[in-house]
């Protein structure tokens, strides 16, 4: 909260354009939509982890096998010796019809939001780094002034840095790629019309793994933006992304 | 500004139609072509029906993967199951020689058909994998005969778009599409890595759908029915699974 009277006591130079919103009404409407969707995509995904809290590389994985590792958690199903003495109800019959229901309108949202992102220049102009930035020194800079949990200077609630630029690419086009990925390579259906989307990954249980560990990239994530939105300021940051304008 | 908002208005309105008749006819369209799911209804109907429908067109003629016999899981997994029935029980302690599969409904020629029979049928193999939506997974050798054999004995009708089978157990049975019923992977299983099908791995008979999850693959098949519609099939639903809270489609 402290960083919104920050924003708002401050009278330095504003960009003449302060009516324009700060994100555009498709930026703010895909990323609520993509805030509900992983909601449910981690809660269920959870729920269907619990049932088989093992995981495994390589092609195959069960109760008879080596298990990578294991979470430290009671399972939903008996199969499973987790040490607990009691199993945990069965949720996995909505987790997976939610899982993937959200999982496609994340993916509708989603390419909306690239094809609108590539059309408008939104990546070019406002997420890859400003020429000034392309270089060791603003990056090693940038990363300096984070350690140093500088707060952002109140220009930066019109733009964003290059830490949080280069962020953002990393999570769209890189984790939220292959979170997609290493679901589709867990489909039977899905890898026998494209074998290649499992077999590069190195299995079957290879690709659960992975989905696993992506998800926690992506929590991670989660927690440092969220965390970074209430350094900033978070009533102005909240804002921003719900009606456009920043105070 | 009042101008604009009013083309902005007439341009939604168009927009709107044009989806309600656009989705009018791609429902129909997909009705046509098979690509709706039993259990389309309900909330998650949307995200189901978009599952099976896009999985339906991308792996029509599409073949499971399959190992190399390095790759067979040792020891192989027999999961957790329900109790044996006490018709099994009978069945086994004759050796299953009174074993029997029925296949009736929209078919020409219905037959019940003795392992026996099925084993004098030309016999195929295939190293696949049985994937459980629990998360786990195995890799067996698979011994038996194509459905699409016994469809093909049987002389399934045109009309013929889902196939039902039963377990044993009343209360197990799953049904699928006549793309998974005619590929060329179905199987009727009868044995595995080189044995007798083993009891907890579903024998003496078990149907094989390796491009879906586990559950599919119901283990102690007696009989099955050739359909036009699965509406008229416990809740019409199309399986025991959906009427369970789980998906019907399971190629996912």
């Amino acid at each position: 909260m402290g960083g919104s009277a920050y924003v708002a006591s401050s009278t330095s130079a504003v960009p003449a354009a302060t009516v324009a919103a700060r994100h555009s009404a498709l930026v703010r409407v895909a990323h609520w939509i993509t805030v509900l969707c992983f909601f449910a995509l981690l809660v269920t995904g959870l729920e269907i982890v619990v049932s088989h809290p093992r995981f495994y590389w390589g092609e195959t994985g069960n109760v008879l096998t080596h298990p990578l590792f294991q979470l430290p958690i009671p399972a939903s199903r008996s199969l499973v010796q987790t040490g607990y003495g009691y199993v945990m109800p069965d949720q996995n019959g909505w987790s997976r019809y939610l899982h993937f229901q959200a999982a496609w309108v994340l993916v509708f949202i989603g390419l909306l939001y690239v094809i609108w992102g590539l059309l408008t220049g939104h990546f070019r102009k406002g997420l890859f780094p400003v020429p000034a930035d392309r270089s060791w020194t603003a990056f090693s800079s940038a990363i300096a002034n984070h350690l140093r949990f500088q707060r952002p200077r109140e220009s930066e609630a019109w733009s964003y840095n290059l830490l949080q630029r280069l962020t953002y690419l990393f999570v769209i086009f890189i984790l939220f790629p292959f979170v997609i990925w290493t679901g589709l390579a867990m489909s039977p259906a899905f890898v026998s019309a494209v074998p290649a989307a499992v077999n590069v990954l190195g299995g079957q249980q290879s690709a659960r793994t992975l989905h696993f560990f992506v998800t926690l990239a992506l929590v991670l994530f989660l927690l440092v933006h969220v965390g970074m939105i209430c350094f900033a300021g978070f009533s102005s940051r909240m804002r921003a992304m719900i009606t456009g304008r920043v105070r | 500004m009042s101008n604009f908002s009013r083309r902005k208005l007439i341009t939604t309105g168009l927009a709107a139609a044009a989806g309600v008749v656009g989705l009018g006819a791609t429902e129909r369209i997909a009705q046509r072509y098979g690509l709706i799911p039993p259990d389309h209804g309900g909330i998650y109907g949307l995200g189901e029906t978009l599952t099976y429908a896009s999985q339906r067109l991308l792996t029509r003629h599409s073949l499971a993967r399959e190992f190399s016999p390095s790759q067979i899981s040792h020891p192989p997994l027999a999961n957790e199951m329900p109790p044996l029935t006490d018709a099994y029980k009978r069945l086994q302690a004759g050796g299953f020689a009174d074993w029997r599969l029925a296949v009736g409904g929209m078919v020409a020629r219905p037959a019940s058909f003795s392992l026996d029979q099925l084993k004098s049928y030309p016999s195929h193999t295939q190293v696949t994998m049985l994937q459980c939506e629990e998360g786990w997974s195995y890799i067996a050798e698979w011994n038996g005969v194509p459905l699409s054999h016994v469809l093909d004995a049987v002389g399934t009708l045109p009309q013929a778009r889902y196939v039902v089978y039963y377990s044993i157990d009343p209360d197990w049975w799953e049904s699928i599409d006549m793309a998974d019923a005619l590929h060329p992977q179905t199987f009727l299983a009868y044995g595995m890595n080189g044995g007798e099908l083993p009891v907890g791995n579903g024998g003496p008979l078990r149907l094989r759908v390796p491009r879906q999850l586990g559950y599919k693959s119901v283990k102690f098949i007696t009989h099955m029915t050739v359909t036009d519609s699965l509406k008229g099939f416990g809740k019409g639903l199309g399986s025991a699974s959906p009427e369970g809270g789980y998906a019907w489609y399971a190629g996912i």
